[in-house]
């Protein structure tokens, strides 16, 4: 088996790294510095990281309040709260007033497993794709996460990280470019298209694989920009596959799945099937909620033939 | 504005209307002509519903044409009910929902801190509006950074959209509680332009403490009709009412 990697390290490590080169980079937490494993920024730069404590209204707030006065914020949070509690403060301090804010919800989806629904952030993504000149970047691995970083704080505007913290092997190839708004056709396929972003996108291309073994040619996409969506990426899916599963660890209603759904349905509808968590999830860790709600590869491989067999029928 | 617009908030545009005038033509380091030079005084208007006492302020102080001000609330205009700093110079903030200002200035304060700059950081919130617990995280925050380059100005008229706030949901004693988070508080006549130029040009009032003006105003002020009555927060002038508050004011029918 790969190795498995947090990508709050690659987050992290690459957050240091950007703050060297600009100055302007802060970070702001909400008494996260250990669970966004920003100790080492705190040491390095003790005056360019801002504690509110337990407030995040607060904490989004201060951060278009930075940005105003010329900082780049990147406000760190767990998932849950950061959107949750703040998200008005997305909306309108951030979103609408186009501030250079870079907000970083971690332990995003199931990360959290058995402390349950209250710590699950399986909305975050319905919640902020619904809000207009919000870019939402969703990484899939630690070179992903690092690259997302620094492409955004190069890039003017307000921007949603959404980490994970759940291991996950290096999905890319070494020479992988992140690009905002652009998705990665991880495996070429051409019977059918699985649409991933996240912790997911490793699981659809084990999916891949066992589709190849019941010859079916499936093609792996990393939607890893949820908003600006790679529309022609889904287009040509569409129109070459005509059959598409999307992937996400997320509710079924409002994300990925979703953006994919509004997307084909009114420019090419195929048949699709969205996988992700349709409920508050019960008790159990993030592996067993993953089997619990068939986020596997193997029940993918099985949304995969079901939707090929209704593409067939029609 | 209001009138033409048949929309606004003028009980609450009046109570800060002479707050607004003190800052900008006395206080604030801004130019009109650089608004968002790193280097100018940032002035947060927290209380967004009173638009109309931003713009204005912000017209005469030569951010854009005073003639612009006939477009308040027009479709497509640049100055909706709430202001819009991606649309209009001068507005430093996208502020309605009450509780934003607050964080966002304390925000502002601690990045001037951060460069060791000068220039200063103030927000101007109502006091209904200091029922939204956001406040108090930023309150609470501005003291622990000892921001003493910030500003907040209490526009104390004591009344909120339905009823006084002592009714509705007690805020005094407003400032002792300031006090008790460790700002340093003033009280002031928020009407008299010469007493609030004076105090604002004094800052710190304590040194490493942030710093809370509480101004004193009359919802309405002006207008007889219209000052101290609720239902004054979100209405618009009929005609006949345009032409009697502007004979009170000592205006002719211009605005």
């Amino acid at each position: 088996m790969a190795d498995r990697f947090d990508c709050r390290v690659a987050f992290a490590a690459t957050l240091e790294h950007v703050a060297e080169r600009d100055s302007r980079i802060v970070a702001v937490v909400n008494d996260s510095v250990g669970s966004t494993h920003l100790g080492a920024f705190a040491k390095r730069f003790p005056d360019r990281l801002v504690n509110v404590g337990i407030a995040e209204q607060n904490m989004v707030g201060i951060g278009a309040g930075l940005a105003n006065g010329g900082k780049i914020p990147f406000v760190c949070g767990a998932s849950c709260f950061l959107t949750g509690r703040a998200l008005e403060q997305v909306k309108v301090d951030m979103a609408y007033s186009k501030a250079n804010v870079k907000l970083c919800g971690m332990s995003s989806g199931l990360a959290y497993g058995e402390l349950g629904p209250t710590h699950h952030s399986i909305e975050d993504l319905a919640w902020t794709r619904a809000i207009a000149g919000l870019t939402v970047v969703v990484p899939a691995d630690p070179a992903e996460t690092a690259q997302a970083v620094r492409a955004a704080a190069e890039t003017e505007g307000p921007i949603f990280l959404r980490l994970s913290r759940f291991p996950v092997p290096e999905v890319h190839p070494p020479d992988y470019q992140f690009r905002i708004g652009a998705a990665a056709v991880l495996r070429p396929g051409r019977d059918m298209a699985i649409v991933a972003n996240g912790t997911m996108v490793c699981l659809a291309l084990e999916a891949a694989v066992l589709l190849e073994r019941e010859g079916v040619s499936a093609r792996v996409i990393n939607m890893s920009t949820l908003q600006p969506l790679d529309r022609a990426a889904i287009l040509d899916a569409a129109r070459s596959t005509a059959a598409i599963v999307t992937v996400e660890e997320h509710s079924v209603r409002g994300g990925l799945g979703g953006a994919v759904a509004e997307f084909t349905a009114t420019t090419c509808p195929v048949p699709m099937r969205i996988l992700g968590i349709p409920t508050f999830a019960p008790t159990g860790g993030t592996e067993w909620l993953f089997e619990h709600f068939g986020l596997t590869p193997r029940a993918i491989c099985a949304a995969a033939l079901d939707v090929l067999e209704t593409k067939v029928r029609l | 504005m209001v009138h033409r617009a048949r929309l606004g908030h003028p009980g609450g545009d009046l109570s800060a209307a002479d707050i607004l005038v003190s800052l900008y033509f006395g206080v604030l380091q801004v130019d009109a002509s650089q608004p968002r030079s790193p280097a100018r005084d940032r002035f947060i208007m927290s209380k967004g519903h009173c638009s109309a006492a931003l713009y204005t302020t912000l017209a005469l102080k030569g951010f854009f044409a005073w003639e612009e001000l006939a477009e308040f609330m027009q479709p497509m205009s640049r100055l909706n009910g709430h202001p819009n700093r991606t649309a209009l110079p001068g507005v430093e903030a996208n502020t309605g929902p009450l509780g934003h200002g607050f964080p966002i200035a304390v925000g502002a304060a601690l990045a001037a801190k951060m460069d060791h700059a000068p220039w200063r950081t103030f927000v101007l919130t109502g006091d209904g509006e200091l029922q939204e617990g956001s406040n108090w995280e930023a309150i609470m925050a501005a003291a622990h950074y000892g921001l003493d380059n910030l500003i907040a100005i209490v526009d104390r008229n004591g009344i909120q959209q339905g009823a006084p706030t002592e009714t509705i949901m007690r805020l005094e004693p407003l400032a002792d509680k300031f006090r008790a988070f460790g700002w340093a508080v003033r009280e002031v006549d928020g009407h008299d332009c010469e007493a609030m130029q004076k105090l604002f040009g004094a800052t710190p009032f304590e040194p490493g403490r942030p710093n809370c003006a509480i101004a004193r105003t009359t919802k309405g002020k002006g207008v007889s009709f219209i000052e101290n009555r609720a239902e004054w927060h979100h209405r618009a002038p009929t005609d006949a009412e345009l032409a009697a508050a502007l004979r009170e004011l000592g205006e002719d029918s211009h605005g």
